[in-house]
């Protein structure tokens, strides 16, 4: 057990490999929280609109989405969607299950975030005049995504780590992905999945960080 | 013009409004007075549509309120609301706040929009407060910028709803000076209010509201100095 032969200058030459890898990796979180931002807002207005169906709708996709493993998501868009005959990238399989799982998770999260928002200023909107869309467009929407920001970027740092699922659908190009194809290849296991592990440690601190003075920016009221 | 016409209006089982009959002609202002529950604040948001009514009719200008055809968005454009609750856009800056609507509602470019939001803010005694957040603002300051915020769309008509119950006492003072001047400038308001001196002095009717009917309505020196019902004698000696 201890005469491993740790063999770090190895492990070491694939650091740009790797940091190639990281790269997409952010890519593919980055994307994945824009979509998921998008169809979360989307869900919110499904929720608020008082159609039955379209409540059905976001209900039954933020059901799914919190409450099976986003693995399976993953899995389910890669070889689910196969079964007929759509055929998708790993790539584009990871970003979309992602995507899926982002957009369950902030929809609730804007749920509660709207609790919190009085429903007098949609009055006040409506009483100078605006339509119900701008009412939620011009004044409801920028609250809700101000108080939505901190669990957005708990999202974020979900997204990136999930990336590491790609495995499932053969994906090899996010740092997981490179990594472990290294691995294959030079058995420096314990090495390259620890700078691996760094690197994620890595982007998501700074991920934080940089969130908290965005906000710090953003939101001087 | 603005014309109730026996309007009725129900929450479930309690009538809150039962058979009102108005009429405010332009320049006008008139004060709501009675106590909680007698319907005047409903009345209202029964003016600018915001709430429904069960029967009778309203008519603004002409334009029937609740009628079916009726773009009530357009028609909230004339008419001016005030809340007790201030409802400053938090996100917005004081300037912000007074030029959102002026510019989606109204499609006012944005110089204009600044122009007037500026003129407003001055208007009401908060010029030098343009590029500060509401929430560094006192309760007094808040409800003078939603008054800017509903002057700047040029509106017709200003209804005010308890605009000064939610204040600290010493702040009512500057909300109820700057309705005076809107008064003497010559708009056409309705305040209910629960601040008798004021309504004794701008008012050109008062109308006292009890339990969803309008008991009395005359000039205020009538209604105050020689109250007719029972009731009324009895609401002005509890809140004298």
């Amino acid at each position: 057990m201890f005469n491993y032969n740790f063999r770090w200058a190895q492990a070491l030459n694939s650091l740009p490999r790797m940091l190639e890898g990281a790269l997409v990796t952010l890519e593919v979180a980055i994307l994945s929280m824009v979509i998921g931002i998008s169809i979360a807002v989307i869900l919110t207005l499904f929720r608020l609109s008082g159609s039955r169906l379209l409540s059905a709708i976001a209900s039954t996709w933020v059901e799914i989405a919190r409450n099976t493993p986003a693995l399976f998501q993953i899995y389910m868009v890669h070889f689910g969607l196969g079964g007929f005959g759509i055929h998708l990238s790993p790539y584009l399989s990871l970003l979309i299950g992602i995507a899926f799982n982002n957009a369950g998770y902030l929809a609730e999260n804007f749920r509660g975030a709207l609790k919190g928002i009085p429903e007098t200023q949609t009055r006040a909107a409506r009483s100078l005049g605006m339509t119900p869309v701008q009412a939620f467009r011009y004044v409801v929407m920028p609250q809700m995504l101000r108080i939505s920001f901190l669990p957005m970027t708990n999202q974020m740092v979900w997204a990136i780590l999930m990336t590491s699922l790609g495995t499932v659908v053969a994906m090899n190009t996010d740092l997981y992905g490179v990594t472990s194809d290294l691995n294959a290849r030079t058995f420096r296991t314990f090495e390259l999945f620890a700078i691996a592990a760094v690197i994620f440690y890595l982007i998501t601190k700074t991920v934080t960080l940089s969130a908290r003075l965005l906000a710090a920016r953003l939101f001087r009221y | 013009m603005i014309e109730i016409e026996n309007v009725r209006k129900s929450f479930g089982p309690l009538e809150v409004l039962k058979g009102i009959d108005l009429t405010v002609a332009k320049g006008e202002v008139l004060t709501v007075i009675g106590g909680s529950g007698s319907g005047k604040s409903t009345l209202l948001t029964c003016i600018n549509g915001l709430e429904p009514i069960d029967s009778g009719r309203i008519l603004v200008d002409g334009t029937e309120v609740h009628a079916r055809g009726t773009d009530l968005n357009k028609l909230r454009r004339r008419i001016g609301i005030v809340f007790q609750q201030f409802n400053a856009f938090p996100h917005l800056t004081v300037l912000e706040n007074v030029m959102l609507a002026q510019r989606k509602v109204l499609g006012r470019p944005k110089t204009e929009a600044e122009a007037e939001a500026v003129r407003q803010l001055n208007h009401v005694g908060l010029g030098d407060k343009l590029k500060v957040y509401p929430g560094r603002l006192s309760g007094g300051q808040q409800q003078r910028m939603a008054i800017a915020r509903a002057l700047a769309m040029s509106p017709d008509y200003m209804l005010f709803d308890e605009v000064t119950s939610a204040l600290d006492p010493q702040l009512v003072g500057e909300v109820l000076d700057t309705l005076r001047l809107l008064a003497s400038e010559g708009m056409t308001m309705i305040c209910v209010t629960h601040e008798m001196k004021f309504a004794r002095e701008v008012s050109d009717r008062v109308a006292f509201f009890h339990q969803g009917i309008m008991a009395e309505i005359a000039p205020p020196a009538q209604l105050f100095g020689a109250p007719e019902s029972a009731e009324l004698r009895k609401f002005l000696a509890a809140t004298a």
